[in-house]
């Protein structure tokens, strides 16, 4: 794990991660500014690593009711307003991007931030972003693996000759800067199903799986086929985290939970993605087999630690603002996770 | 309540015919109900290349977000090759895969021949079974012989396509009223 910067002693990390998104709030309808949005998340950063969390993340997505689509200038601003969290990309669209720009952001950041940076790269579930910057959704798929290959190669070599399809060549060309301790940890981002769990392991990169909702023991099944494809393919698991990304809101009850967040959950489904979030499926998620860790923090404490238990991952990272859920609250729940979720979950699982 | 009904064929005159007639009854029966007929022969849509259906533009856009948007969906189909017509599955392909949660959907049929009586059955069914809709279980099965000038003249068609268009009515109110019910003991 010392690729990744992760000493598994410490026990499972907890992060946030945004998606930039920008929605008006169901209860008023009314938005506030990209700019006081972008300032909100520049300053939640902050708040969470005084609460103590490990990890902040920021996402592209390239359409409306979004906000962070220069999200490499947004982690520059987090870089230089933190001193200890970690801090990455979630996702970096690397297929729609060039991979080079891509490494020097990073590794700029990486730099700025005296060795926080990371990349988590995906291949978009919204795909307004093709268009927008001039690819064909016919190359999806490869120009996904040809760029996050690159990426890779990037990382691992100082000096690059690489040649392919949808990027010029590279002769002897030296990637600079180079990141303060020479590469970064880089993670291909999952949807749910075991098929593109299998590519990361294939890869041996770290995976990063987003779970919206569902039983845990479905996601155990990418997470498995994750870590036999790594095997198969010969790399070690044991070197390879996993971190696990959903739905996370905390109340005083699990009654209070689910009411305060679920009609920013429903409305920003109905908008980003076309669809509300069903009521029955919602309710589910408050079962301690389920991945939605929406709850009493009892609840949240419970399921990451049966998470922890059936995973075995190494950093859990939770979404709390989709929908435009509200500053306040937010500070609320970071002030929860801090005091309350946090002491407990570094309890079970640190091993020193 | 908001219907639409989607006739799902490029050629012919048949299913449209029979989905003039259906909309009629329904318009007549029910003066509160929203209701507006798409029919794949006057759009010009895309094939699906497995975007979000949020992101498509014009026509194919318009098409997918105003059933999304339907509480009920009325079919009207034509047997093409023993199967439904392209144009058909593509709107399917363009929805994503629980398009159909909560909504209640009615087919009418129309074919050449009493052969491909259950081409819907076999073929239709499980697509929208799939994509988790609420079916009236009975469809109507029109004939060419049931035709005569882009009119229907089989009185037996036009009085099963009055119950079709009741009892898509009623199951999805029964099952609105079940959803709504459900949904209230959540308390969120």
């Amino acid at each position: 794990m010392n690729n990744y910067r992760m000493n598994p002693k410490n026990g499972l990390e907890f992060g946030i991660y945004t998606l930039g998104d920008h929605i008006p709030d169901p209860h008023t309808g009314e938005r506030i500014t990209a700019q006081q949005r972008i300032n909100e998340i520049i300053e939640l950063a902050k708040m969470a690593e005084q609460a103590g969390l490990d990890f902040f993340s920021v996402g592209e997505s390239h359409q409306e009711y979004f906000t962070t689509q220069g999200h490499t200038v947004v982690l520059g601003a987090i870089a230089q307003a933190t001193e200890k969290i970690k801090i990455a990309s979630s996702s970096t669209i690397i297929s729609t991007l060039d991979p080079v720009r891509v490494y020097e952001d990073f590794a700029t950041i990486d730099l700025i931030s005296n060795g926080r940076a990371e990349i988590i790269a995906g291949r978009a579930s919204r795909v307004g972003v093709f268009d927008l910057l001039g690819y064909s959704l016919r190359d999806y798929e490869e120009l996904f693996e040809e760029k996050f290959e690159l990426l890779c190669k990037i990382n691992e070599e100082e000096i690059v000759n690489w040649s392919g399809e949808y990027r010029a060549p590279l002769s002897d060309a030296k990637i600079l800067p180079r990141p303060l301790n020479g590469s970064l940890p880089i993670w291909r981002a999952v949807g749910g199903p075991p098929a593109s769990a299998i590519k990361a392991g294939y890869a041996g990169v770290g995976m990063f799986l987003a779970m919206l909702g569902g039983p845990v023991s479905s996601f155990k099944h990418s997470i498995t086929a994750y870590r036999e494809a790594a095997k198969r393919n010969g790399h070690d698991p044991e070197t390879l985290p996993i971190a696990t990304a959903g739905f996370f809101y905390a109340a005083e009850t699990t009654q209070e939970a689910q009411k305060e967040v679920y009609p920013y959950i429903n409305e920003g489904m109905k908008l980003s993605n076309g669809r509300g979030f069903p009521k029955q499926h919602f309710a589910q998620g408050a079962h301690p087999h389920d991945v939605m860790n929406v709850g009493s923090p009892e609840l949240i404490i419970e399921k990451i630690l049966y998470q922890h238990e059936q995973f075995g991952h190494q950093r859990y990272i939770a979404q709390m603002d989709f929908g435009g859920v509200t500053f306040d609250k937010l500070k609320r729940n970071i002030d929860i996770i801090g005091t309350k979720i946090l002491p407990e979950i570094k309890k079970y699982t640190a091993k020193n | 309540m908001k219907l639409v009904g989607l006739s799902g064929s490029m050629v012919g005159s048949k299913t449209r015919t029979a989905m003039n007639h259906a909309l009629t009854i329904l318009r007549e029966k029910y003066p509160d109900i929203e209701v507006e007929l798409i029919d794949l022969a006057d759009y010009d849509v895309h094939f699906s290349d497995g975007r979000n259906y949020l992101e498509y533009e014009g026509d194919t856009g318009y098409v997918a977000s105003t059933i999304m948007e339907a509480d009920a969906v009325l079919i009207g189909t034509p047997i093409f090759q023993a199967s439904i017509p392209a144009p058909l599955k593509n709107i399917f392909d363009l929805l994503p895969e629980e398009a159909f949660v909560d909504k209640v959907v009615g087919m009418i049929v129309t074919a050449g021949s009493p052969k491909h009586y259950l081409v819907v059955e076999q073929q239709l069914k499980p697509i929208l079974a799939y994509m988790k809709a609420t079916m009236v279980q009975t469809y109507v099965f029109v004939e060419e012989k049931d035709f005569y000038r882009k009119e229907i003249t089989n009185d037996d068609v036009l009085f099963r396509m009055e119950r079709l268009v009741e009892d898509l009515v009623s199951l999805f109110t029964a099952y609105e009223g079940i959803r709504k019910a459900k949904e209230a003991e959540y308390g969120f």
